[in-house]
């Protein structure tokens, strides 16, 4: 009886340890990018670095500005894309697909979801580069392609989140629209999509951090040309292609500067956690509260 | 008033959304599909099975299939201990506490990080700090932090999803609650704790950024932990950006992929004869 009591003890003491790692975890590879990247924006100047338009390693110039526009310029256009998309489609899952529909499409956005970033960057650069320098001119590799691959790499996100809200609202709700005599669109715009929005936007969020936080794809086919592209047929270079471009060789400041890059896409990262975390505390809030 | 009716609207948008759902399977169809065409006409026992030649325009990819194997068994190795005691500890032991919300939000920021900032951190405090050098270790503990949220995600879903009443028996019969944990609740969560540490494999296979510049480029294959490597999509980023051998990079690229779909494909009749049985119970 005691030997088992011991045993219960140690064995969930040592689960806790294990549980606490991931606290671990997340501490120290925050600390190791902010010990890293910190003595870069210390030695460069905090408004130096942020708002530098030239990134020149070999005369120890480093500003990340166009790297910053470039991040939010491709995101923006890739959520752009992949709003519309992803949404309808979550909608045609949950309100139009018949069963055998939905036996094809489910697999489908779930192998969309597995297929490997450098593989979505492969077929842009072997598809879309081509086609859109023969369509547009120049050298294909721009803005435009970078956001329409990054568009496809976040529709299984969305889709699935948006399912899940859209799913989650009552039937009652429908049928009162339908008993009020509404089509089937009337009731989609005006009473599905108002009551799923803040699970969409979860939604939405996530998928948008996806495409911050994508690298391999966007190195493959942005162009990589340290300048605030002029237009989306225009070269970009994004702040996770920006490191993964010059770790290779970069020593001293330079390797400093590329981790204080990590710095200020982790902050961008954390702030939409923080943001998505609120909306769905929100949204058990009014749920819980009585609201209906 | 309107020669557009709701009856009309309501038509156009049943289109619209259809045309969306195919959109969608088309797409898919593309990016497969090519690569399958590309890619095809490359694959061979000999492409499989021997070793790249004049830095991979010709030969094999053996090497990389070693290396992807090797770097992502010892990820799961390390991450599946770590994501299911984490479960167990969360589901079966804590309460609801700051502690536990804390570790529930590590876990999300974790899942959440870009992998370049894993592939920084690989660099900075496993190859650098614990210098351990470019090696499948440092690729593998990387990879472990990596899949480590996703095994415990999906191993806290299938423990709670237990039912309480298997619980109850065991403590009946006198059973202690680790004994409870070890002979009832784990495998009867067991099919959706292997979904878990298989969509944990999937993402540690899948992965380039993270090992960038943790594993090394090293084209001969990995004999012990401590050597170079080079998976296969490091591999196939650098036959294609360095302008290689676009034939082989094809190739590679359709085994990577076939493996992808068996991993997805395989978890989906994993979960499906799950839930027939939980059903007929």
């Amino acid at each position: 009886m005691d030997k088992n009591k011991i045993q219960e003890k140690i064995m969930e003491k040592t689960l806790l340890i294990i549980a606490l790692l991931s606290i671990l975890a997340i501490v120290l590879i925050i600390g190791f990018i902010f010990l890293e990247g910190f003595p870069a924006i210390q030695e460069i100047g905090f408004f130096q670095f942020m708002l530098g338009m030239d990134w020149s390693p070999k005369k120890d110039i480093f500003g990340v500005f166009p790297m910053i526009i470039g991040t939010l310029l491709t995101t923006i256009i890739a959520l752009i894309i992949a709003i519309p998309l992803s949404i309808g489609c979550a909608i045609f899952l949950t309100e139009y697909a018949p069963e055998n529909m939905k036996k094809i499409l489910k697999p489908t956005i779930q192998s969309l979801a597995g297929i490997p970033s450098v593989i979505y960057g492969f077929v842009g650069l072997v598809l879309l580069v081509p086609f859109l320098r023969s369509t547009f001119g120049g050298t294909g590799f721009n803005v435009l392609g970078a956001s329409i691959i990054l568009a496809i790499m976040i529709l299984p996100t969305i889709i699935s989140i948006s399912e899940d809200a859209l799913l989650a609202i009552p039937k009652s709700f429908t049928e009162a629209s339908y008993g009020l005599g509404a089509t089937k669109w009337q009731t989609i715009y005006k009473i599905l999509l108002p009551a799923a929005l803040p699970g969409l936007i979860t939604a939405i969020i996530l998928g948008m951090g996806r495409a911050i936080g994508e690298t391999m794809a966007v190195i493959m086919i942005a162009g990589n040309v340290v300048e605030i592209p002029g237009s989306i047929f225009e070269p970009v270079r994004t702040l996770t292609a920006n490191i993964a471009i010059e770790m290779g060789y970069a020593i001293n400041l330079h390797y400093n500067a590329l981790f204080a890059t990590g710095i200020i896409l982790l902050i961008i990262i954390m702030i939409l956690l923080v943001i998505a975390n609120y909306i769905e505390h929100k949204k058990k809030l009014s749920v819980g509260g009585g609201e209906l | 008033m309107s020669i557009i009716t709701p009856k009309k609207t309501n038509d156009i948008a049943k289109s619209i959304f259809w045309l969306i759902g195919i959109i969608t399977i088309v797409i898919l169809i593309i990016i497969i599909g090519y690569i399958v065409v590309k890619g095809l006409p490359v694959i061979s026992l000999e492409f499989l099975l021997s070793s790249p030649k004049e830095s991979g325009a010709a030969g094999g990819i053996f090497p990389m299939i070693i290396s992807t194997i090797y770097v992502t068994f010892f990820a799961v190795l390390i991450a599946t201990p770590l994501g299911v005691g984490s479960a167990i500890y969360l589901t079966e032991y804590a309460g609801d506490n700051i502690v536990v919300r804390i570790i529930k939000f590590a876990s999300e920021a974790l899942a959440s990080l870009p992998s370049i900032i894993f592939g920084l951190f690989g660099l900075a405090f496993f190859v650098v700090f614990l210098n351990l050098g470019w090696c499948v270790l440092s690729a593998s503990l990387t990879l472990a932090l990596m899949a480590m949220p996703t095994i415990m995600r999906t191993a806290e879903n299938s423990i709670n999803a237990v039912p309480q009443s298997y619980k109850e028996g065991s403590y009946g019969m006198g059973a202690s609650k680790w004994q409870t944990i070890i002979n009832v609740t784990l495998p009867a969560a067991l099919p959706g704790i292997v979904t878990g540490i298989i969509l944990g494999m999937a993402r540690a296979i899948e992965e380039t950024a993270a090992i960038m510049y943790t594993v090394g480029a090293s084209i001969a294959a990995p004999i012990t932990i401590f050597d170079p490597a080079r998976p296969l999509p490091l591999h196939l980023y650098i036959l294609a950006t360095e302008g290689i051998s676009i034939d082989n990079a094809f190739g590679t690229a359709l085994v990577l992929i076939v493996i992808i779909l068996i991993i997805t494909i395989s978890t989906n009749v994993i979960v499906e004869r799950y839930q027939k049985k939980m059903m007929g119970e």
